[in-house]
């Protein structure tokens, strides 16, 4: 079981059997168990059974992580009934995919759907492997499949007795045409999935031995550094290669594009301290100027009811019912701009000679490195290729394929030579798709009986499908700006209020924004489970009541939060010096809620003792891996909250490093307990989810604590920090 | 040239002796499970063993570890038997994307070395690794474990 993956052999014969030339190359990469595999036969896309039952499951989405690939594994196991010990994983090539028209669906890692937009076809992958299998069984006995079962990778013959394995049969299924829509279990009576099986991955990533696309080695690589413009749509103006022509190793100065510049050398080190001696001059462009303070202008400016806005949710009248309230309570709120900060600094190596570009890479989006290297590569996409890489990391920052085009850019250089592009953790924070800054203006109107008759907020700041899919944009607007705000889909609001308009005036500075790990969410998680806590506390109410007041539509969201509130004990006081803090949200398809103890030393210290999470994810595929994905988008979430903000001048990023990008340590780390509830009947994500409700469960327990309510983050700016 | 003693065996390798150990070890020495992180001592993603003390490879010029013993992560199993440290990472299924693991695995040793039953406290304070995926609570059952073992 715990044999795995990091190249996979046969993965690349799938890659390479268009050419020769490629598969020397694929060799030279280190494989973590070389069998000579790549004559087992391939049941169906999903599923390859070797002579010594092994069984190699193909998973399109990639590890990251977050645990994607045991538990797509466990999906396609339990309807293959084979045998969990003997399961290996391999990454189909998106070159592969592409020459046989797709046959495992998209390859996108983000938004949580890695297990949730594919279980069923999995599921129908493993389970048609199954059949075909259990009928070259039942064919060599001459008898029916009907009276054939399957468990364990063993068919039996139930009447005879008769047994065999699934790799005595694997060349006969392999022949067999596969049944066209394979019944699925009921999760009820899954024996590998819904467990908390331990992941296929985890060996290799203590002993060094998991290869990154940081690692990668092939014979006579060349190594690049890059910089690039750090004004945001500058370019180079010029360089002065000559300066640094002669240092040890330098092979050669590249312009990439118009707007950054590689050194190529015979190893990394070496490239990049000539970099650092590179003179470069940058033509910075029209941005120039901007910095956090013009941009937070701008978004506040948008926050004025009078300016134009998209309206993303509305009911009754709003406005109406403000003006004829007996009290309203209004707040702003603000989100910085954040980076990433994967471990692995971005980074792509790549091969191109006039017949062949190939790329190794960490990708979230293997379809869109694929797209990538063909559009720079100048090839047909016949001619292309991409081996994907374990992800040092990805939080969305690698759903982007900048840094491909980057190195296949370089490699077109030097035809032959493969060359592999790091860039410093300098670039990285330099160069992000950074989580989009917003301001909210909420605004709570209340009738004489102390109830909420009305919710205004107006979101202003920038659009993220804006600026990396405006294709999805609706007549303009972006729904996923209002993410956890919705009236319905998978990030809908958890409260029914009688009177409700959320709009947002859509403001996009030159900042490139990206996907983030719960990305909106985040923030809007921030504004409206604070700004709830305000209105609670702004007509004497009790928050946990107050909320469930407005939550008697919404049972899934409902259920999720009790269970934090039972499980801290909300009813009973805490201990002294103690406070709690409540929040909920929907996102990525799943019900999240979390309740917080801190205390907080000299009104500017927290320490947080205890976070309660709960998680209806509506099936929990290996909910010990759950646990570990709630407990780690606490560190994710607290990050943000407590340290995570990049601001502007001069047109850039001022943070370059962990220096000024701090992240959270162990001894930070709260206490978690997750709860894990499914409740069936849908499928959600859970990469993401919690998150969001880290920061408002410790915000509003921070308000109990000191009588000081923070609406904007990081709290480092406001000299709150850890005790 | 100059030459360092990598878990037990001497690489006399080509390189400016102003070369950071941890690009030495990666590109020269050829041993890439001590990962990049950051280049100025902040994440300790390239955290080794330098005469038994965890030291972030990317602050030590590859000079300055002539003539010292370097352990690094592939060194760190005895043969086919795993540290326990790397024992208690598996039984507790620690890592997620397990970038920054080799260096935390490497600081663990190392304060179980001078501390062999650290406190909640001790873990704190010799532990400032930086994980973006947010491992800690399982890192730290893992080192009372290993710690018990």
């Amino acid at each position: 079981m715990t044999k795995t993956f990091s190249l996979d052999r046969r993965a690349f014969f799938l890659g390479a059997a268009a050419t020769g030339a490629g598969l020397s190359i694929g060799l030279a990469i280190p494989v973590n168990e070389a069998h000579a595999d790549a004559v087992a036969p391939e049941i169906n896309a999903w599923v390859v059974v070797k002579p010594d039952d092994t069984v190699a499951i193909r998973i399109a989405r990639s590890e990251m992580g977050q645990g994607t690939l045991t538990g797509l594994a466990q999906l396609v196991a339990e309807e293959l009934a084979c045998d969990w010990s003997k399961v290996t994983t391999e990454y189909p090539t998106p070159g592969e995919s592409w020459r046989r028209k797709r046959p495992w669906g998209e390859f996108t890692t983000g938004g949580s759907r890695g297990i949730r937009t594919s279980h069923e076809y999995v599921r129908k992958g493993g389970a048609a492997a199954r059949m075909m299998l259990v009928q070259a069984a039942a064919d060599a006995w001459g008898v029916p499949a009907a009276e054939c079962k399957a468990q364990n990778s063993v068919v039996t013959h139930v009447a005879s007795g008769r047994t065999t394995t699934y790799g005595k049969v694997a060349d006969a299924a392999a022949k067999l045409t596969p049944p066209a829509n394979p019944p699925l279990k009921d999760p009820k009576d899954w024996t590998i999935a819904g467990k908390p099986l331990k992941r296929l991955d985890t060996r290799d990533k203590t002993t060094g031995r998991m290869t990154y696309g940081l690692d990668v080695k092939l014979p006579g690589m060349l190594n690049a550094a890059i910089r690039e413009c750090p004004v945001f749509g500058g370019k180079v103006k010029s360089f002065d290669a000559a300066r640094v022509a002669g240092m040890k190793g330098v092979k050669s100065v590249v312009l990439v594009g118009d707007s950054a510049v590689a050194v190529v050398a015979d190893t990394w080190w070496r490239a990049q301290s000539a970099l650092d001696a590179l003179p470069i001059v940058w033509d910075e462009g029209a941005n120039a100027n901007v910095t956090s303070a013009s941009i937070a202008q701008w978004l506040h400016e948008g926050l004025d009811d009078a300016q134009p806005a998209f309206v993303g949710n509305a009911n009754g009248d709003a406005k109406g019912a403000l003006a004829k309230a007996a009290k309203t309570v209004e707040a702003v709120y603000a989100y910085p701009y954040q980076n990433h900060a994967t471990m692995e600094p971005m980074n792509a190596t790549a091969l191109w000679t006039p017949d062949k570009c190939e790329v190794w890479t960490g990708t979230q989006n293997g379809e869109a490195a694929f797209a990538m290297t063909v559009a720079a590569s100048g090839l047909p996409p016949e001619k292309c290729e991409v081996y994907k890489q374990m992800l040092g990391g990805g939080f969305g920052r690698r759903g982007n394929s900048d840094f491909v085009r980057q190195a296949v850019l370089i490699a077109k250089h030097m035809p032959g030579v493969p060359v592999k592009l790091i860039w410093s953790r300098e670039e990285d924070m330099h160069q992000g798709r950074y989580h989009p800054t917003t301001q909210a203006r909420l605004v709570g109107g209340f009738d004489a009986n102390g109830d909420l008759t009305a919710l205004r907020i107006r979101i202003s700041g920038q659009s993220i499908l804006a600026s990396l899919r405006p294709e999805a944009l609706l007549n303009g607007k972006d729904m996923a700006t209002f993410a956890g705000l919705t009236s319905s889909g998978d990030a809908a609001l958890g409260y029914s209020v009688p009177n409700l308009l959320v709009d947002h005036s859509m403001r996009n500075p030159h900042v490139p924004p990206g996907f983030w790990r719960g990305v909106n969410v985040n923030q809007n998680a921030i504004y409206i489970e604070c700004f709830m806590d305000e209105l609670a506390h702004a007509t004497g109410q009790e928050p946990l009541a107050f909320r469930r007041k407005l939550m008697k539509a919404h049972p899934k969201n409902l259920a999720v939060l009790n269970a934090v509130a039972e499980r801290i004990g909300w009813d009973k006081p805490p201990a002294q010096g103690v406070y709690r803090g409540i929040a909920h949200h929907m996102a990525y398809g799943s019900y999240v809620a979390a309740a917080a103890e801190i205390s907080v030393a000299d009104g500017a210290k927290i320490k947080i003792h205890r976070l309660v999470a709960a998680t209806d994810p509506g099936y929990a595929v290996n909910p010990a891996q759950i646990e570990r994905q709630v407990a780690g988008s606490f560190v994710y979430g607290l990050s943000a909250l407590f340290y995570g903000e990049c601001t502007v001048k001069g047109g850039r990023i001022e943070q370059s490093n962990f220096d000024t990008y701090n992240s959270m340590r162990i001894a930070e780390m709260p206490a978690v307990e997750a709860i894990v509830m499914p409740s069936g009947g849908f499928w959600g994500g859970v990469g993401e989810p919690t998150i969001c409700v880290a920061a408002p469960a410790v915000l509003n327990a921070y308000f109990n604590a000191t009588g000081k309510r923070v609406r904007s983050v990081p709290l480092k700016n406001q000299s709150i920090g850890f005790a | 040239m100059l030459t360092l003693t990598v878990n037990g065996a001497a690489h006399e390798i080509d390189v400016e002796p102003d070369t950071p150990l941890l690009w030495a070890l990666r590109e020269q020495v050829g041993l890439t499970g001590t990962k990049y992180g950051c280049g100025i001592a902040q994440c300790g993603a390239c955290t080794v063993l330098v005469d038994g003390v965890a030291t972030r490879s990317c602050g030590m010029a590859a000079s300055d570890a002539v003539g010292r013993k370097i352990t690094t992560i592939e060194g760190l199993a005895d043969g086919g038997a795993l540290h326990k440290v790397q024992q208690a990472w598996i039984d507790h299924d620690v890592p997620q994307c397990g970038y920054c693991q080799s260096g935390m695995i490497m600081a663990v040793v190392a304060l179980l070395k001078d501390t062999p039953k650290p406190t909640d406290a001790d873990i704190d304070a010799a532990i400032t690794n930086i994980c973006r995926c947010g491992t800690f609570r399982e890192a730290r059952a893992a080192i009372h474990a290993a710690a018990n073992a």
